[in-house]
């Protein structure tokens, strides 16, 4: 483990999306915190010298869904695997869902996964709670107790509430402490076995569909109990051009209602599937080329407030099956950067406003402000926003090798990672 | 994105769609189907095409007459044929799809006929087989099925000559239906104008009307002047909760009876692509009528077969030897 020095990272162009700047400087850390913007504080003596000459400084990513895979999945990845992929790609924090085996519905799990996080010191961790006990969806989980042990906020994962009834007294037992919910909106009923967005390529590939409004039945109820409750929710990984609308509408009404999608969806449509390639089996599903340009769209006009990873290391096993039994998902830590520059590059987003979707914004849902202002956290990326590399799975840290972007070649890779204004990660 | 079922020259090397094959190769396939069933009107039922290959046919999902007509066609063409009917295929239990191929090309197999629940099954076998084997799709999920539609159309060619003048309607569980998807295809590259479906909603997929077809919801309609109707099995299953209500009202509103029959042209004929539910997609008395060619198509369907396991045999022996 490398120790805290103090550090001068020279001649960067330092973008703060907290604060809507962009401008080069040196910047000044010690002590696991900025001290200094443009001049050093009296005394500071460097004691390790970054040279960011020609590259951005920024505060470190926050990605809001990724999974970890422990306790329990360790056979597709463990920790010191996903955390090593996290500040390889730049992420200082992750937000993990509590789908595990066992799922995180007990304060002493949580315990356990924190300490077993901060035992390897790499990214910071932040889990996210079980709403309900096993994540069945019929008793809710000692959440106060949760929260003390370290949860910040309360999700179902990938397992919608089938209970109305459940998940009305979830929402009003969250509201009574204030505490945020995060949900994939999903009507169960609606889903069955479906595999792939319920449109045209679907049917000629004649895989069972999955329609749009299962989403947006979902967040007409969510919002609807967000009325009668007053229950905070964050919306995750919205698919469709229709729920986003219905978002838009919530937030328009003034309802304290924020949402993300995941980078894949951003980029990737139902006819990407090509020939039953299993690479692009999500949950939900990659929909049409109108649903994935309308979030292209949603997030630069705000509606959407962050872009997560999604992030979910499936070994080939999972991979090598035929599409409807393939595992979803696919790696994600070490694309959320580039991923999020090519939709940037792709809308004519500044990099001040596209680096808020994976930095300040999310960290907001974390209590902390990740910003490049004296007294902030050194949790700091340094990258060249222009490199040009290739995905190629057998040099990506993360355990989980599959993703559709690989031997894709994208642009945008971390130099350096600083987390508590410790190096963790060099290029 | 290269089409998996042809090699660099265009030729057949595995029958996974009729979708995208082009018109020369449905051609080539009907044609050499009527050579054999020429020959063995002459009294020549053997032919050495498939000599001392190994042709494995693997049923991952129930099927007696299929799997049948394959193992005949096989042994028609003087192939090693071995039948397995592998059960409990799904999810990661046991032995994987994959593993299962890879222990049977270690055991010397030339060809994998599959049937499969899950649509795209045979594409990831055909992707993961040695170079040279070849894999021939026997019905996959919701998918395709291209021996059936290649003997629906050898049949139609038989029976009417010539595609471009065709009004044809596929009725029933349009949804569900591997068949219905691979004769649409087959059907729009051989040039047939008018292509229908006849279902209630329930069993239309989404978006259908961009395979090209014409959607009808009534059979008076949608039977109006058709040269060949296409009836398609209805699984028992669908037959009750929220599919359908009852297999009697299906019945009434969309089972072929001579009255329904009475819209189609008086010279349509009459397909099926089997088993038949009597009485509940087909009244008896069409499908034991003169315009019934249901049984004719079974015997079609063994020249089909032997047609296409001669022709991807063939191409893959050539591809190996230039390799």
């Amino acid at each position: 483990m490398i120790e805290t020095k103090n550090t001068v990272i020279r001649n960067g162009r330092l973008i703060d999306p907290a604060n809507g700047t962009d401008a080069q400087a040196d910047l000044y850390l010690a002590d696991g915190k900025i001290v200094g913007v443009g001049s050093a504080p009296a005394g500071f003596v460097a004691e390790l010298d970054i040279d960011a000459t020609g590259l951005v400084v920024a505060p470190g990513l926050v990605d809001l869904c990724a999974r970890l895979r422990e306790p329990g999945f360790e056979y597709k990845a463990t920790l010191p695997s996903e955390m090593a992929a996290a500040v390889a790609g730049g992420v200082t924090s992750i937000v993990c869902p509590p789908d595990t085996d066992p799922p995180l519905d007990e304060p002493g799990l949580v315990m356990n996964l924190r300490q077993r996080a901060r035992k390897h010191d790499l990214a910071r961790l932040y889990p996210v709670g079980a709403l309900t006990v096993g994540l069945k969806g019929k008793e809710i989980t000692e959440m106060a107790q949760l929260r003390e042990a370290g949860c910040v906020a309360f999700s179902q994962g990938d397992v919608p509430i089938a209970d109305l009834q459940v998940l009305y007294r979830a929402m009003q037992y969250a509201a009574t402490f204030n505490f945020e919910l995060r949900l994939r909106p999903e009507e169960a009923s609606l889903v069955n076995d479906g595999v792939a967005h319920d449109g045209e390529y679907a049917s000629r590939l004649g895989l069972t569909g999955i329609p749009v409004i299962a989403e947006t039945l979902a967040i007409a109820q969510i919002v609807q109990l967000m009325r009668a409750t007053g229950c905070r929710i964050h919306i995750t990984r919205l698919s469709s051009a229709d729920g986003i609308a219905l978002v838009r509408a919530a937030k328009q009404e003034g309802l304290p209602i924020t949402c993300d999608v995941d980078m894949n969806h951003i980029h990737l449509a139902d006819v990407d599937i090509g020939y039953f390639n299993s690479q692009y089996r999500f949950d939900p599903p990659l929909r049409s080329v109108r649903d994935r340009d309308a979030i292209a769209t949603a997030l630069a006009d705000g509606t959407i407030d962050a872009i997560c990873s999604d992030h979910s290391p499936v070994d080939d096993d999972g991979k090598l099956l035929p599409f409807a039994e393939a595992e979803r998902g696919a790696t994600g830590l070490e694309l959320l950067l580039p991923l999020t520059l090519a939709w940037a590059r792709s809308q004519k987003v500044p990099l001040v406003q596209a680096l808020a979707k994976i930095s300040s914004f999310p960290a907001t849902k974390l209590g902390f402000t990740a910003a490049l202002t004296v007294g902030s956290r050194a949790d700091l990326l340094v990258f060249d926003p222009d490199e040009a590399w290739r995905v190629t799975p057998q040099t990506l840290k993360s355990q989980g090798k599959n993703t559709p972007f690989a031997n894709m070649e994208v642009l945008g890779r971390a130099r350096y990672t600083l987390v508590k204004g410790k190096l963790v990660y060099q290029a | 994105m290269l089409n998996p079922q042809l090699n660099s020259q265009g030729e057949l090397i595995h029958l996974l769609t009729t979708e995208g094959l082009p018109k020369r190769i449905l051609n080539q396939i009907l044609d050499r189907a009527a050579e054999y069933i020429a020959a063995g009107d002459a009294g020549t039922r053997k032919f050495n095409a498939l000599a001392g290959r190994s042709v494995f046919n693997l049923f991952f999902e129930n099927s007696t007459r299929t799997r049948t007509t394959f193992e005949i066609a096989a042994k028609r063409l003087s192939a090693d044929v071995t039948s397995l009917n592998i059960q409990a295929s799904s999810t990661a239990k046991g032995e994987t799809l994959l593993d299962t191929i890879q222990n049977l090309e270690a055991m010397g197999a030339d060809m994998f006929v599959v049937r499969h629940a899950q649509s795209g099954a045979p594409y990831l076998i055909a992707e993961h087989a040695k170079p040279g084997i070849a894999v021939v799709n026997a019905g996959d999920g919701r998918h395709a099925h291209p021996t059936q539609a290649l003997l629906d159309m050898y049949t139609i060619r038989h029976y009417k000559g010539d595609f471009t003048q065709l009004r044809v309607a596929i009725v029933g569980d349009i949804l569900h239906s591997r068949v219905a998807r691979s004769d649409i295809h087959a059907l729009s590259t051989l040039g047939c104008p008018e292509i229908r479906v006849i279902a209630p909603k329930t069993l239309l997929p989404v978006g259908i009307e961009s395979l090209g077809v014409h959607v009808y919801h009534d059979m008076a309609a949608g039977l109006k002047d058709v040269d060949v109707v296409i009836m398609l099995r209805v699984q028992n299953e669908r037959m009750s909760g929220a599919f359908l209500p009852s297999t009697q009202e299906f019945f009434k509103y969309y089972g072929l009876t001579p009255e329904k029959l009475a819209h189609a042209h008086p010279d349509a004929i009459v397909m099926h692509p089997g088993p038949m539910n009597r009485g509940v997609e087909i009244d008896s008395a069409v499908a034991d009528g003169d315009r019934a060619v249901i049984l004719p198509q079974v015997t079609f369907g063994i020249a089909v077969r032997m047609a296409v396991m001669a022709i991807v045999s063939e191409n893959q022996r050539g591809q190996g030897a230039q390799a």
